[in-house]
């Protein structure tokens, strides 16, 4: 009965919190991991984290990967005279001491080929390859189409 | 003396060159002149979802918001519509004098993905506009705006597209009035809009 509370209160209580939980590999810290609901399966998903690195040597972020899509590669959007693209990003670099952010108009995850539409709600893994630091997964809340990312306490959203 | 002549024809060559990329890059470089002394009025006559051309001149009398796009675009589109749709709902009342249009710039995936579908998902009051590669080519003529597409083997369909990532706003007599360039906050339009009425 304790346990049934116990579980009972955890799955109530982690659905507006999780994005805002963190997972650390070495000095890495991740956090805020989120999508944005997608319009259908025919179409590509944004991908948006924090990484703070706690360290004193810099890390880069070389790679992703997720069940949820067939393939999933790092983009940077650039806007040049008014023009926009998106260049594949080869590495994401994570200086030491600073927080870099993959956030809507700069760096982003592309998640392509999807398995399923994501929807408000969702919640799905994805792995995220570090130069030195290596691997480490983390779950991703998938939020409204019109949210500008999770609502932390922390986030300084 | 024939050095001095291939001197003299290398020479002429290279000023006539320069002469001819500054002509031809000058409109584009300079985004900020074209605003502020010329009036011109954009056009587009382009099919919607449901077959029907809808042409500039058919919203005389009400705000153009226009964002240039396509629907498999995961980063900058979507924050961009997202910020229309904050806009038309702080609106309120005021909504009926704002027609946010949504072109896109990959007319023939986009019309095979579905537009009504994805530009509802974002609010009912944006129109999707999808018309041929020619007309297409027109509207953004028309804006003074660019788009592109590139050929990537790792994006779906084999390529992506860059396309201008501002929002124009038309006014109610059909001439351009300015751009918000992209990141713009909904509040900061919103104001804008609100300072016309």
């Amino acid at each position: 009965m304790k346990h049934l509370i116990l579980t009972t209160a955890l799955l109530l209580s982690a659905p507006a919190a999780f994005a805002c939980e963190a997972v650390t590999v070495g000095d890495l810290t991740i956090q805020h991991a989120w999508s944005k609901a997608t319009i259908g399966a025919d179409r590509p998903a944004a991908f948006y984290v924090g990484i703070t690195n706690s360290g004193s040597s810099d890390d880069a972020l070389v790679g992703i990967s997720t069940p949820a899509a067939g393939m999933s590669m790092l983009h940077e959007t650039v806007v040049t005279d008014g023009v926009a693209s998106m260049p594949h990003a080869m590495r994401v670099p994570v200086p030491a001491g600073q927080t870099v952010q993959l956030a809507p108009g700069g760096y982003h995850g592309m998640l392509m080929v999807l398995t399923a539409a994501l929807k408000e709600g969702d919640r799905f893994p994805v792995t995220l390859t570090f130069e030195k630091a290596g691997e480490v997964t983390t779950d991703v809340d998938v939020l409204p189409l019109r949210s500008e990312g999770p609502d932390c306490a922390d986030a300084g959203q | 003396m024939r050095l001095r002549t291939l001197q003299i024809i290398l020479w002429t060559a290279a000023i006539l060159g320069t002469a001819i990329f500054a002509w031809a890059r000058w409109p584009a470089g300079n985004p900020a002149a074209t605003e502020t002394f010329s009036v011109f009025e954009p056009s587009f006559a382009l099919a919607d979802s449901d077959g029907k051309i809808r042409t500039n001149a058919e919203f005389r009398g009400k705000f153009l918001l226009v964002f240039f796009g396509f629907t498999n675009c995961p980063d900058v589109c979507p924050t961009t519509l997202a910020e229309v749709a904050q806009v038309m709902d702080n609106l309120g009342p005021e909504a009926d004098k704002v027609q946010p249009i949504f072109i896109s710039v990959d007319p023939e995936r986009d019309r095979r993905l579905g537009l009504r579908a994805y530009t509802e998902a974002f609010h009912a009051s944006i129109l999707g506009l999808a018309g041929t590669e020619a007309e297409t080519r027109a509207a953004a003529q028309s804006f003074k705006i660019f788009y592109g597409r590139q050929n990537d083997a790792k994006s779906p369909d084999g390529y992506t597209m860059s396309h201008s990532s501002g929002l124009f706003l038309v006014g109610p007599d059909g001439a351009w009035l300015r751009q918000f360039g992209f990141g713009t906050p909904a509040a900061d339009i919103l104001s804008d809009l609100q300072s016309r009425f």
